[in-house]
């Protein structure tokens, strides 16, 4: 159980805690004499690292009858190790929600798994489920494809398809067969504005998307993934590429999406967290930590953990 | 947990010490690790691989080029009194110090001989006459001598060689018209003809098979067998009064030609491909034989059993079965390759696969050969005679080597390398591009299409390339599945249904073959042997170049920038 823990750990992460656990134990604390509570909070990642059974502390902000997006209990494995461990959140219609956490805690695979992605990697088991709208996403009868098609997400490193910048804004149109050019321009145009993208790219739509910057790439996989309609957005630090202007122009798309679209955004940005979110929750270690709305994570947390990371003050 | 605490943290003390010594005598960078000898070594082993190339290339260049340049004409008297006159193509030095040389003396049809070695010390005189005639002839091979007289009707009308060059010059084109009109005749309408009756007697025959002589089907298909006979009879009488028509005016025009040894003979002007008086020429003469030698040499059929002519047939049949073998195997190996990198389930099995299409790619090709006609030929062709084609039996249809096996044999031939490459070029597609469009809903096979194909389709252009310049240049299995020496027909013609992937085929690397090492007059084909090699280069070169130029415009389509 502990090598697992171990393995699972960040390099990063790893140097870090290794002397504070050697502390702890020094002091002379038995594993077993910490309770199952949460009542010992200096002590959380410890427990976590450790394996030790915790409760995820969620706030009251952050309950919702008529949530888009429910997990339950969700638990994933890559082969062998544990990479999420009985995550259990919503997403509120029409709201932002914001995963932060260190790195390597499992947000991008949270994610992933929203819209199934996960599938695709051969090792990957799960247990536990997720609600679309009230419906399994992991159900048997699940359509795959026609779950996705709700669903946009927009990946970590930008991914432009080897194609022209404007059928790649219009990918997920022309899988449905669409052919009308005039609807496709103009889903093209809304969603390269949307994007913060269109003045640069208005002239040269019909060339490379891969000749496309690395921050003009990210917005152009907005671009795309808006251009669907879906119900649910999911970004995956779609800023991290990109420099402040833009950064607040994807702001401004969120702040004019939200309502329509409910969003999933990971950010290592903790003032994006709490400007552009709603809610947010702090993952630590395959782990949902604290969740509730982004007013009370940042400013009255519950845990000192999270408080310490939201203010910059981990590890 | 402690123990590995402990591992971690027991050196921590000494390991400062340690390590600044280490720092403090690390060695000079040696010679070795600056890699100046490996720049010289790797240079090196290029420089050799390039010199041999480029020495190849310029050998078949040389060679192959200056074959049809034309050369003068020598006449040697020879001790004894014995004159000949030919062109002069190689010289040697001998042991005793002496020199001999090789004239190509032709006449075969008068001496028996082609060539002959003459030694310097045995020549008495040796001249360039003024009019010294090559004639390049439809059969028997070349022909030297001077012009002596002109023939119309029997009947003399110059005799002075200047004025006899000029009736010849003034006649000859007539006659080469005719005589190509002959020969169309003899093969497109006759062949037409033929193709007629033939159908006609297999639908009789097949009639008979299937429901028995005598049967109303038969009757029917018998009358109508008769009536096509005598149609063509009587269509065949007109062409042959046409080809009679032809010959005759041909048969008019002779010329008396004196051979170096004095023996006179009459060539019929129709037989002469081509004639120029060699030692007159300027260079600008010279370059016109030169160039319509090329001309003849791409566009014509072969004479002489392949030796002088042209190699058509051949070049022809190289690139159709290259054509038919790409649109064969290229996507049957995509296909292949998309199944395994797309859809199997990468394991032992699909490694296993892996392994056995990367041996096959080195299974020699004549083995290809054997199982293309143990199967292709003697298994499924048989089979397919026997159901299609079984009122031309006993002549097998598809039983036997031609085109379409050739082109199934060389595709399994080149099978492995389309698919590695393919493969290769699948999996170098980033798999978060395909992500991004299973985020988009598409499906696993909208994904492949629009996506994974697309952006892999320079990488498969490479694996067609291979695969081309590996078939083009095949012989081997060719020899045991329809290339042959001399092919009567072309698979293409205008006689339904146009193609014929059931005849055999000349293909210029067997041509090559055949004139290196089966022609019975293997001096004069030594030269042939390079300007077809010179030729077969040049096609796969173009071939090559075309297919790099469509992948450029792919790469270009699909150009990857900063990230
Ligand atoms: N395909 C995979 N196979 C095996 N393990 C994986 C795979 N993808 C992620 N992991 C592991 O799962 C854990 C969570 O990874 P994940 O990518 O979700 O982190 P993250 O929170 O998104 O980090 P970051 O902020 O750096 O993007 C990590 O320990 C990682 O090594
Ligand atoms: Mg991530």
């Amino acid at each position: 159980m502990e090598e697992r823990t171990i393995e699972i750990r960040p390099p990063g992460v790893a140097s870090k805690e290794v002397p504070r656990m050697m502390r702890s134990q020094a002091g002379g604390q038995e594993p077993a004499g910490i309770p199952e509570s949460n009542a010992t909070l200096g002590g959380l990642f410890e427990a976590i690292e450790q394996d030790r059974k915790f409760e995820t502390v969620v706030h009251d902000s952050a309950r919702d009858d008529n949530p888009v997006l429910e997990i339950q209990e969700f638990r994933l494995w890559y082969g062998e190790a544990q990479a999420l461990h009985d995550v259990s959140m919503i997403c509120p219609q029409g709201k932002v929600t914001a995963l932060i956490g260190p790195s390597g805690c499992g947000k991008s695979t949270l994610l992933r798994c929203v819209n199934r992605m996960n599938d695709l990697i051969d090792s990957v088991r799960i247990s536990g489920d997720m609600l679309l709208n009230g419906q399994s996403i992991y159900d048997k009868g699940v359509d795959v494809i026609e779950l996705r098609k709700r669903i946009g997400m927009v990946f970590q490193k930008p991914n432009p398809f080897p194609m022209s910048i404007f059928e790649n804004v219009v990918y997920s149109l022309r899988i449905d067969g669409e052919r009308d050019r005039r609807v496709l321009q103009e889903v093209c145009e809304q969603s390269l504005r949307g994007a913060g993208l269109w003045k640069e790219v208005k002239d040269r739509l019909d060339s490379s998307a891969l000749a496309l910057s690395g921050g003009q790439q990210q917005r152009l996989c907005i671009a795309r993934a808006i251009a669907a309609e879906p119900d649910v957005l999911l970004l995956d630090e779609p800023c991290s590429a990109l420099d402040p202007i833009a950064t607040g122009r994807i702001e401004e798309l969120i702040e004019e999406l939200k309502g329509t679209y409910s969003i999933l955004i990971v950010t290592h940005n903790m003032q994006q967290a709490s400007r552009a979110s709603d809610f947010t929750a702090f993952m630590y270690l395959g782990r949902l930590v604290e969740f509730g709305s982004t007013e009370d994570i940042f400013l009255q947390p519950k845990l000192k953990e999270t408080e310490d990371y939201v203010t910059g003050r981990f590890g | 947990m402690s123990p590995v605490v402990e591992t971690r943290s027991a050196p921590s003390a000494p390991a400062p010490r340690q390590r600044s010594r280490r720092r403090l005598t690390r060695r000079r960078t040696s010679l070795f690790a600056h890699g100046e000898p490996m720049v010289w070594l790797t240079g090196g082993a290029l420089v050799i691989a390039l010199a041999m190339i480029a020495g190849l290339l310029l050998l078949v260049l040389g060679q192959g080029g200056l074959t049809f340049w034309p050369k003068p004409l020598d006449r040697f008297v020879l001790e004894g009194g014995v004159a000949l006159m030919g062109e002069v193509t190689s010289s040697e030095v001998l042991e005793d110090g002496g020199s001999r040389q090789l004239v190509r003396t032709g006449n075969y049809d008068l001496t028996q001989v082609h060539f002959t070695w003459v030694e310097d010390s045995n020549v008495l005189e040796r001249s360039r006459p003024e009019w010294g005639l090559v004639l390049e002839r439809q059969s028997w091979g070349r022909f030297y001598g001077e012009p002596r007289a002109f023939l119309i009707d029997g009947e003399t009308v110059a005799e002075d060689p200047a004025q006899v060059w000029t009736r010849f010059e003034q006649f000859h084109p007539g006659t080469r018209e005719r005589y190509e009109q002959r020969k169309a005749l003899e093969t497109h309408e006759i062949g037409r003809l033929n193709a007629r009756i033939e159908s006609a007697r297999l639908a009789e025959k097949s009639a008979e098979l299937d429901s028995g002589a005598d049967s109303p089907q038969w009757q029917r298909a018998h009358e109508r067998f008769v009536r096509v006979q005598e149609q063509n009879e009587s269509e065949f009488d007109a062409i042959r009064e046409e080809i009679t028509q032809l010959n005759a005016e041909n048969e008019r025009y002779g010329l008396v030609l004196e051979t170096a040894d004095g023996t006179r003979t009459t060539l019929s002007l129709a037989d002469v491909v081509r004639a120029y008086p060699a030692n007159q020429l300027g260079f600008a003469d010279k370059l016109g034989v030169y160039l319509s030698r090329w001309w003849e040499f791409l566009s014509d059929d072969p004479r002489e059993a392949n030796s002088e002519g042209g190699v058509f047939p051949a070049i022809f049949g190289t690139v159709v079965m290259t054509l038919l073998m790409s649109i064969v195997v290229v996507p049957f190996g995509v296909l292949a390759a998309l199944y395994l990198r797309e859809y199997a389930k990468q394991g032992t099995i699909v490694s296993m696969v892996r392994i056995a299409v990367n041996n096959l790619a080195g299974v020699p090709s004549i083995a290809f050969g054997v199982f293309g006609l143990g199967f292709f030929c003697y298994i499924i062709g048989a089979s397919m005679d026997e159901l299609l084609f079984e009122a031309r039996l006993p002549n097998p249809t598809y039983g036997k080597g031609g085109l379409l096996w050739a082109a199934l044999t060389l595709a399994l031939l080149t099978l492995p390398v389309v698919i590695v490459a393919t493969e290769e070029a699948l999996s170098a597609v980033p798999n978060s591009m395909r992500e991004g469009s299973y985020a988009c809903g598409a499906t696993k096979w909208q994904t492949i299409r629009r996506i994974v194909l697309p952006r892999a389709a320079p990488g498969i252009m490479t694996g067609m390339i291979l695969a081309i310049a590996r078939g083009a240049g095949e012989v081997a299995p060719l020899m045991l599945v329809g290339a042959v020496k001399l092919a009567p027909e072309l698979p293409l013609d205008g006689n339904a249904p146009f193609l014929h992937p059931e005849r055999s085929f000349m293909h210029l690397g067997f041509h090559i073959f055949d004139l290196g090492f089966q022609s019975q007059n293997s001096e004069a084909a030594k030269p042939m042997v390079y300007t077809t090699t010179l030729l077969l280069i040049g096609i796969v070169v173009s071939l090559n170049v075309l297919a790099v130029l469509v992948r450029g415009r792919l790469r270009r389509r699909f150009m990857t920038a900063h990230i």
